[in-house]
């Protein structure tokens, strides 16, 4: 039986996918809810796999005691993985319990099922009839979002919560020399082990307002760390690194242009702070966290506070938006650490505003620098080396547990630098470094940064934001030195045709050729996310005035089977508009010592009037499904890069493309 | 103790009067529809409309709107029944995580209210307070020009 899911031979037991209550099939799943519709797209393949309509599924939150282990709900890979076990299931169940109609007498055959079915040993049922996958359903999670209902973690009320709050160092190297023995505020109790400070107490206010004492009340030792934000190419280029061998086929023998690209550090910055509840009762700890990989954080926590795996169990609970490793790791640990000084009482504990903004995992800093071969309009041969911090730090990194309260403990658990996930899923600092291109020998290297002051970790698409900027950008710059149009001279070294048809439809539907107004350009950028993944191509038209305005982006994407074309269109929507804001506004700030863009108006976003709008088009395809959420951030943040050397004839090569870069890339082009 | 109508209701709530109403709502009187984002008037996660005035809940003292009206997301569906900014923002499925879509409907279902003809620019204007992470702007501005057709 070797062609069975993975996720079904690691969870083989049916009772671990599937339960039923209240007259309804309840699904449970390994992968968590961002936002971006995955449970939805996951009933989806669940009603159809199982025979059923739509509302006679529920699904259920992951947990790491009563669901599949499915590991992290990342990389774009949710459907991919998932969508196949719940298949098997689903003929599983049929092949038992069959036929499905009518739904009433078949949930309750379902129901006297034994959960202890193995998975594995018994002959699944043919292919089920398609009904719901492949439309677009109104996404399951909405309702109580748009309506204000309770759903997201912070909204938990158990009976006898206590609010945590917990006081994060004033920077990266401080450490906590005095705080009074006899410390008091009112209504709280306080929690302290080392460096790691924190108060719990019965009312939010209290917390609160401790809280802003405590930071008055405390005295830190601090020193200058970090680097000059204001030359960090350099920064990154200094070793020591870890060097990554992408692909060596030789260094091209005649250089014809060469070019270097950067990009600052970047933030998730998602609109609400990380939350962790957790409770310590009757021998098992018992945690509630927003995180993308609930088994992995059960096993860093144990293995942070040295207990048995079997005595902590993690429950997926809602929060905003993620884009990558944020802080909910983090927060879920702060609870778990508040939590053990008052054993029997749940404690919630929230995050402020500033501290998710410079103590959550940035995203690294990096910078490229990128030769090429060019003989009558075709590249000859191409050397590309990237320079950047690693791109995951998750819980369990480096065998570490990887959660940061605990580098502040008295007895500290270190937190080495941050890694890059292995080449075959995708790499980190290298991901999409190599051109799908037609381009001669290739010599692909990474150096990723072995001592990093400033912590960081994944965010949506990892180094493919930088690396297809810097290819995309360069792309352009070969096609001019060789006097071709950059649409045409992509589609001379595309031998991919999924490629070549993006590229062609995108050009099309943004009326490539139509003129244009003065000051306003147009730029295509392309990729295929993780070389593995979604073909996409963005085209950017961008009026440049005071500042970079980017009016419209056209996203054709080809994502192989779509399960929820509305969803998927959304993801691309959203992806392409997150990345429009990485583009022409976002950077980390710092001084020596401390991260100084701390609130939304030192580290501001696209607002709404400066959203652009997006037309997407999804190519038809009946290819097994890849995901849409990582697919349109490099190629929309060339094609911006690229439509604002079409308005001014500038080439701006380090982000963000703000009034200050363009100037400094013109003083430079002088 | 100070007294205040929330969603139409008379209520007598007990902190003190320079507790944020935003924490009143949540923590005293269980309406956690709106959101906490940043506690700094930056975000509009937490607006509520109190007497026809949008404010953030988070920067507003409870003493301040003592004896106001305040309404809330959870004031703004009638019976059961959505209001027409929510309806429509479920109906084209504008949001992704759905964090910032409370206090995005406060603000929108005032504006629309005071200027039942908003355009989009009008609308993007009025949300120039309000941030949302996901992405969702444009289909978010589409959903208030449904909303505004609607009514
Ligand atoms: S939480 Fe009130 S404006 Fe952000
Ligand atoms: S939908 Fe996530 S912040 Fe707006």
């Amino acid at each position: 039986m070797s062609d069975l899911p993975a996720h079904v031979i690691d969870n083989p037991h049916l009772g671990t996918w599937l339960s039923v209550a209240d007259g309804l099939l309840e699904v449970h799943v390994g992968k968590v809810e961002l936002g971006q519709g995955i449970l939805t797209a996951l009933a989806q393949i669940a009603a159809d796999a199982l025979g059923v309509p739509l509302p006679a599924i529920r699904m259920v939150a992951a947990h790491t005691t009563d669901g599949p282990d499915e590991g992290l709900t990342a990389g774009s890979l949710s459907v991919l993985q998932a969508g196949p076990a719940l298949r098997h299931v689903g003929a599983v169940v049929r092949a038992l319990a069959g036929p499905s109609e009518p739904v009433t007498s078949y949930v309750e055959r379902v129901a006297a099922l034994d959960p202890h079915t193995d998975l594995t040993s018994v002959a699944p049922a043919g292919a089920a009839e398609t009904r719901s996958v492949g439309r677009s359903e109104a996404r399951l999670d909405l309702p109580d979002k748009v309506l204000g209902r309770p759903r997201y973690l912070a909204d938990l009320r158990p009976e006898g919560l206590l609010h945590g709050r917990v006081l994060r160092p004033p920077s990266p190297g401080a450490r906590l020399v005095e705080l009074d023995q006899g410390w008091k505020a009112t209504g709280v109790e306080l929690v302290r082990d080392g460096s790691f400070v924190g108060v719990v107490g019965e009312r939010e206010a209290d917390v609160d307002r401790a809280l802003e004492q405590l930071r008055r009340d405390t005295t830190w030792a601090e020193e200058d760390s970090l680097p000059d934000e204001d030359d960090l190419p350099a920064w990154l280029r200094e070793g020591p690194h870890e060097v990554i061998e992408v692909v060596d086929e030789g260094a091209p023998d005649e250089v014809a242009l060469t070019a270097s690209y950067s990009r600052p550090f970047l933030l998730h910055a998602s609109i609400a702070p990380s939350v962790g509840m957790a409770v310590w009762r009757d021998g098992v700890l018992h945690v509630w966290s927003h995180s993308q990989g609930i088994h992995a954080l059960r096993d860093a926590i144990a293995q942070a506070l040295e207990l048995a795996r079997e005595d902590v169990a993690v429950e997926h609970v809602e929060n905003a938006g993620c884009y990558g490793h944020n802080a909910a790791d983090d927060a879920a640990f702060d609870a778990v650490l508040l939590a053990r000084a008052v054993p029997g009482r749940p404690v919630q504990s929230r995050w402020t505003r500033p501290d998710e903004l410079t103590w959550g995992p940035l995203s690294s800093a990096m910078t490229a620098t990128v030769s090429a071969g060019l003989v009558d309009g075709r590249i000859t041969g191409w050397a590309y080396d990237v320079w950047s911090q690693g791109h995951t730090a998750r819980p369990g990194f480096r065998g570490t547990p990887g959660l940061l309260a605990g580098a502040h403990l008295a007895v500290p658990v270190p937190m080495p630098a941050a890694t890059d996930p292995p080449l075959p899923g995708g790499g980190g600092t290298t991901r999409n470094a190599v051109p799908l291109y037609d381009v001669g020998p290739r010599r692909v290297t990474g150096h990723r940064k072995a001592r990093t002051p400033l912590r960081s970790s994944a965010m949506r698409a990892l180094g493919a934001h930088l690396n297809v900027f810097a290819i995309e950008s360069f792309m352009d710059e070969l096609a001019e030195t060789a006097g071709v149009d950059p649409v045409r001279f992509r589609l001379d070294h595309l031998t991919d045709p999924r490629a070549a048809h993006v590229v062609e439809t995108a050009a099309h539907l943004a009326g490539w050729d139509d003129p244009l107004p003065e000051d306003v350009g147009r730029g295509l950028g392309f990729a295929r996310y993780k070389d593995n993944g979604a073909w996409c191509a963005v085209v950017a038209e961008v009026a440049v005035g005071s500042n970079v305005r980017v009016r419209r982006l056209t996203v054709v994407a080809d994502l192989g089977t779509v399960v929820n074309p509305d969803g998927a269109r959304n993801q691309l929507e959203g992806g392409a508009t997150q990345a429009t804001s990485w583009t022409v506004k976002e950077r980390v700030r710092f001084d020596r010592r401390r991260v100084t863009s701390d609130d939304w108006e030192r580290y501001p976003i696209l607002s709404f009037a400066e959203a652009p709008l997006v037309d997407v088009h999804l190519v038809e395809s009946d290819a097994p499904s890849i995901g849409a959420g990582e697919a349109a951030q490099g190629p929309t943040a060339a094609a911006i890069a690229n439509a604002v050397h079409g308005a001014l004839r500038v080439r701006v090569r380090d982000l963000p493309l703000t009034a200050e870069s363009i100037v400094r890339a013109i003083e430079a082009q002088e | 103790m100070t007294e205040l109508t929330v969603n139409g209701a008379p209520v007598t709530v007990a902190s003190d009067g320079d507790t944020p109403l935003l924490t009143v709502l949540r923590d005293e009187l269980g309406l956690v529809g709106s959101r906490f984002g940043c506690g700094q008037g930056l975000c509009g996660a937490c607006f509520v409309n109190v007497d026809g005035t949008v404010m953030p809940a988070c920067q507003t003292p409870l003493g301040q709107v003592a004896g106001q009206g305040v309404t809330t997301v959870e004031g703004l569906s009638r019976d059961g029944t959505p209001h027409p900014v929510q309806q429509a923002i479920l109906d084209r499925q504008a949001a992704q995580c759905g964090f910032c879509i409370s206090g995005i409907v406060v603000r929108a279902a005032a504006l629309l209210a005071e200027e039942p003809d908003a355009d989009a620019d009008r609308v993007a204007e009025a949300l120039d307070r309000n941030l949302c992470r996901c992405g969702a702007q444009r289909r978010i501005i589409g959903a208030v020009l449904a909303a505004r057709d609607l009514t």
